[in-house]
Order: structure tokens, then C-alpha cells, then sequence
């Protein structure tokens, strides 16, 4: 047998396939650059700019501000990994206590809802405050002092709600033939949750609860407002003390770079679920 | 699929299409003749007299949190620099200008911003600053039953936890003089740094002097003032009232403060409302 070739039509195919991303790449290119560009002058040719330029984009400035900045930002990161750590334990506790069907155990149930609607309704700023200067101003013994724990416990009570509702939703979505299935098999209420509902609920809650990590990094921010100097704070004390807003900018840039990957994260879990399933 | 490039194409030239709102004036103000007369000012409200500051305003400074009753230090002082310029009372108004917003760049809620700013040369580079209508001194304030209570020496605060508020030039006296081990907490407001002291969350606080003599009269229960200390090494600190940069207003401010300084009635007004913000140690 003679050896494989192409036939005609399909290199024309080909050919033809291949002209046509070309083209594609190319207007593509063609028009974000066009897009850059009028943006771009639209900005720097307005009358303002001059000014706007040396107040935000002052590369002295930025490059003074940074280190501080960046040495406020491991507080951030500090905050947020270990509240990361508390949220998804109370926020799982808090879904499974308002999954309890039995009498008896009503005031768990009532208490997780009380909980899950206090919390999401009050402004996490505001839980900030209440938690930075009002735990310490009832002088108990054994609350803690440091200012970073106190932001710790004020975000885990605010981001906990939310975190609860994320987990409940998704324990909610694994269908009733599963929980039936587990009970006939004989499993209790609790080893049906266990081994049966919660991991295939994890799963699907998975990307929603990055959402809100993304979210939470950027609240450790608020801390701020009880004392402890993290990134923003930093950074507006720079711009406090050379009236230039710069130094925010710093902020904002490693901020980004540290939700960027986050970001990027949720978005392959996403597509990887969806392979799984299939779709 | 050919709608995507459009629209995109259509949201360029929507951010291009912003007409610059530009006003005449945004180049370097001319300069203008040294008639300061109420006709000649460019003003923000024609006529009127636009002065700033912050809210809540907080006593010695102002009174009742009520900047137009001309009680407190800076009231008065506006209402006497605008006097010096011409206008009556009832031709001053007053805005509210977060600290912040006195110096963002774009038009100003004001012609000048009366808030406690203390001049430094690199502030001087976003913003014009008056002649100074105040020398300021830091001053630490500490719980009377605190463990810093007997300190002498800005040495022997070495080891405290300090709260400032945030925009102050205390924060700066802090790092560069005190020097204390650990970072100071740093606070939105002057009533989260006295919240901090009442509950034992910092051990002493640094604040300005006048501001500490009301803390420590009105504000905090069985507190008291260490002493007092400079910011800077040589010059001293001193609070400018702030206008927009090159703004034409500020040759005018400037002969107003002089007149008042050299009448000595700036000095009457210090008397009246901060008279008793003097005798404090010095702190070393």
C-alpha cells in the first residue's frame, strides 16, 4: 500500500483554516490596539493629566513607598491565611447546624440562622470595629490584645456567615436520592453527611468559595482601622505624609497580584468540574 | 460575531468622548496684582468665601462640631484671616473636606482648607500652604494608673505601645524621635486613638499638644499629659491653611496671616482657646 497522503480537498481545507485564524489574529491585534490607543489618549490629552500623572504615577514615590508597603502586606497575607482556615471550619459547622432536623435540637438550628443573618447583614467594617474596640474595652481576662487576632476573629465572624450560606447551598444541591440511598444502606444522619453529602457538596462549592477568599483578601484592609499597619495602611501614610496618591497604587498592584492567581485558580477548578461532568 | 469589535470600538470612543470638562483656568494661576481686595479674588462661589475642613471638628480646634460659630482655635482664625480679606461673617460658608480631599488633584470644595495641616516641603509640592498660623508641639499622653505613668524621658517610652491617628505628623514624631521597638497602631480618628487609651489597647498615645490637653480635660477619665516634645530636630512644626496648587489666592492668605500675626491678633486668639495649652514639660 502506498503511503497516506492528504487528499487536495483536505489541504484546502487546511489552507483555508489556516488563512482564516490569521485573519482572526489579526483584526484581533489590529483592534486592541486601536482600543489601547484611543484609550490611552483619551486619558493623557484630557487637561488634567499632568496633574493626575504626578499624583498617582510618581515612579519615586512608588518605588519609596514599596518596601513598607510590601512589609505591611505579610500581615495581609498572615490575616488571611489563618481566617481563611477558621471560615471554611465555622462555616461548615454553621450549614451542617441549620441542616438539623430533629426537635430537639432546635436552638442550634435557630441559633446558626440567627448567626448566618446578623452577620451578613452588618458591615464587616463595622463587626471590625465592635470586635477591635469593644472585646478589649470589657477588660476580661484572656481576650486577646493583638490587634491582627482581633481583625482575625471579626473577619472569621463576618466572612463565616457568608461561607455557611456557600456550604449550605451546596448541601443543599446534592439530590434527596443520595441522602435516601445513604439512609437505606443504614447510614446514620451524621455518617449520610460524612461520607455521602459533604464531599460531593465541597465539590460543587468549590469555586463560589474562592470567590469569597478573593473577597476576603481584600478585606484584611479594614483590619486597618483597629490599629496594626498593613498594606493600605502603609501606603496612606505614605500618601498622608507627601500628599501624593501614589503609594496606593503599590497597594492596589500587589493586592492584584495576589488575587490574580486566586482568580485564575477558581476559573480551572470551574472548567475542570465541568470536564468531569462531562459537558 | 462582528458585534464585539463594535462595541468595543464603541466603548473606546465612550472614554475618548468624555469631553474634558476643562475650565479656563487650570494652567499656573496668573499672577495676579497685589490688590487683595474681595473684588479682585478668584473665589470658588463669587462673593463668598469657601473655607474647609474636616467633620466630625474636634475641640480646642472647633467648637460643637460646628465650624461656622467662630468658637474654637481655627474657627476663629478662619473667620479673622477672612476678616483681614474683607468678607463679613455672613459671607463665609463652609464645606466639608475629608483630609484626603484637601489635597486630590481636580477642583477644589474650597478656597482655602483649614484643618490642623502641618507644613512640610514635600506636602508644599501637591498643595500651597499659607504662612503658618500655629506652632505645633507633640505631646504624650498616657493612662494616670499606666505603666508609663512615671516616664521622664521619650527613652523610657521606648517599649510602649503607642497610638497615633493617621495623617498626623505624630506618627512621624513617633518613628523618628520616641523610636519605640514596636510599630505605633495607627487609627482613622482622633476618638479611635482615645478609645485605644481608655482601654488599655495602647499605653500612651501622641497627639498634638492642644489636642492632648483636651483629651485629657474632657476625654479621657484619669489620664494626663507626660510632656511635651518637637516633631522636627530644627524647625519648627507649624499648621498652614491649605489652598489648591498655584492657587492666586495665596499671596492674599499670606498678607492676611502676616497682618494678623504682626497686630498680635493671632496671638490673642491662642490665648482664648488654647491659653491653657501651654505649661507641659519638655520631653527629651
Amino acid at each position: 500500500m502506498s503511503e497516506w497522503v492528504k487528499s487536495e480537498r483536505q489541504v484546502e481545507r487546511e489552507r483555508v483554516r489556516r488563512s482564516r485564524a490569521r485573519r482572526s489574529a489579526s483584526i484581533a491585534t489590529a483592534s486592541t490596539i486601536v482600543f489601547i490607543v484611543l484609550v490611552v489618549w483619551g486619558i493623557t490629552s484630557s487637561p488634567g493629566w499632568p496633574r493626575v500623572r504626578e499624583t498617582f504615577f510618581d515612579g519615586e514615590q512608588f518605588v519609596a513607598a514599596l518596601p513598607d508597603v510590601l512589609e505591611g502586606f505579610l500581615l495581609n497575607i498572615r490575616i488571611f491565611l489563618i481566617s481563611e482556615v477558621l471560615i471554611l471550619a465555622i462555616g461548615l459547622l454553621v450549614a451542617l447546624a441549620r441542616g438539623i432536623r430533629t426537635p430537639a435540637f432546635f436552638p442550634i438550628r435557630a441559633l446558626a440562622t440567627l448567626y448566618t443573618d446578623v452577620f451578613r447583614g452588618v458591615p464587616t467594617i463595622l463587626v471590625i470595629y465592635l470586635i477591635g474596640f469593644g472585646l478589649p474595652a470589657l477588660k476580661l481576662q484572656g481576650i486577646p490584645s493583638d490587634k491582627a487576632t482581633l481583625g482575625i476573629i471579626a473577619l472569621t465572624l463576618s466572612y463565616g456567615a457568608y461561607v455557611a450560606e456557600v456550604f449550605r447551598s451546596g448541601i443543599e444541591s446534592v439530590h434527596p436520592s443520595q441522602v435516601a440511598a445513604a439512609r437505606s444502606l443504614g447510614l446514620s444522619h451524621l455518617k449520610t453527611m460524612r461520607f455521602v453529602v459533604v464531599p460531593q457538596a465541597t465539590r460543587r462549592v468549590v469555586p463560589p468559595l474562592l470567590n469569597d477568599f478573593v473577597s476576603l483578601q481584600k478585606d484584611t484592609a479594614l483590619v486597618a482601622t483597629i490599629g496594626p499597619l498593613e498594606a493600605l495602611r502603609q501606603a496612606q501614610m505614605h500618601t498622608f505624609n507627601t500628599f501624593d496618591y501614589t503609594p496606593y497604587l503599590a497597594a492596589a498592584l500587589i493586592f492584584i497580584l495576589l488575587t490574580i492567581p486566586m482568580a485564575r485558580l477558581t476559573d480551572h477548578l470551574a472548567a475542570r468540574t465541568r470536564r468531569r461532568r462531562g459537558a | 460575531m462582528a458585534v464585539r469589535p463594535l462595541m468595543l470600538l464603541a466603548v473606546a470612543l465612550a472614554v475618548v468622548g468624555c469631553a474634558p470638562v476643562d475650565d479656563t483656568a487650570t494652567t499656573a494661576a496668573p499672577t495676579t496684582s497685589t490688590a487683595c481686595t474681595k473684588e479682585q479674588l478668584s473665589l470658588l462661589t463669587p462673593g463668598k468665601l469657601t473655607i474647609g475642613t474636616d467633620k466630625p471638628a474636634f475641640e480646642p480646634w472647633f467648637k460643637d462640631d460646628d465650624p461656622s460659630n467662630g468658637q474654637g482655635f481655627e474657627s476663629a482664625v478662619a473667620f479673622a484671616v477672612a476678616g483681614e480679606l474683607g468678607f463679613d461673617r455672613s459671607e463665609v460658608q463652609w464645606s466639608t473636606v475629608k483630609f484626603d480631599a484637601a489635597f486630590a488633584p481636580g477642583d477644589k470644595q474650597f478656597d482655602f482648607d483649614i484643618n490642623q495641616v502641618s507644613i512640610t516641603p514635600q506636602r508644599a509640592e501637591a498643595v500651597d500652604f499659607s504662612k503658618g498660623y500655629y506652632t505645633v508641639k507633640q505631646a504624650v499622653v498616657v493612662s494616670e494608673k499606666g505603666k508609663y505613668a512615671g516616664a521622664k524621658s521619650l527613652a523610657e517610652l521606648k517599649d510602649a505601645k503607642i497610638g497615633v491617628q493617621v495623617g498626623t505628623t505624630s506618627f512621624n514624631a513617633v518613628r523618628d524621635v520616641i523610636k519605640p521597638a514596636d510599630d505605633p497602631d495607627v487609627f482613622n480618628d482622633q476618638i479611635d486613638v482615645v478609645t485605644a487609651l481608655k482601654n488599655d489597647q495602647v499605653d500612651a498615645v501622641v497627639v498634638d499638644l492642644p489636642t492632648a490637653f483636651y483629651v485629657t480635660a474632657a476625654q479621657v477619665e484619669n489620664s494626663k499629659i507626660l510632656g511635651q516634645f518637637s516633631s522636627t530636630g530644627g524647625t519648627p512644626e507649624e499648621f498652614g491653611l491649605v489652598m489648591e496648587k498655584g492657587s492666586a489666592l495665596k499671596p492674599c492668605v499670606d498678607k492676611a496671616v502676616d497682618a494678623l500675626k504682626s497686630k498680635g491678633e493671632l496671638a490673642k486668639i491662642e490665648q482664648q482657646w488654647l491659653g491653657s495649652a501651654a505649661g507641659a514639660p519638655e520631653l527629651r
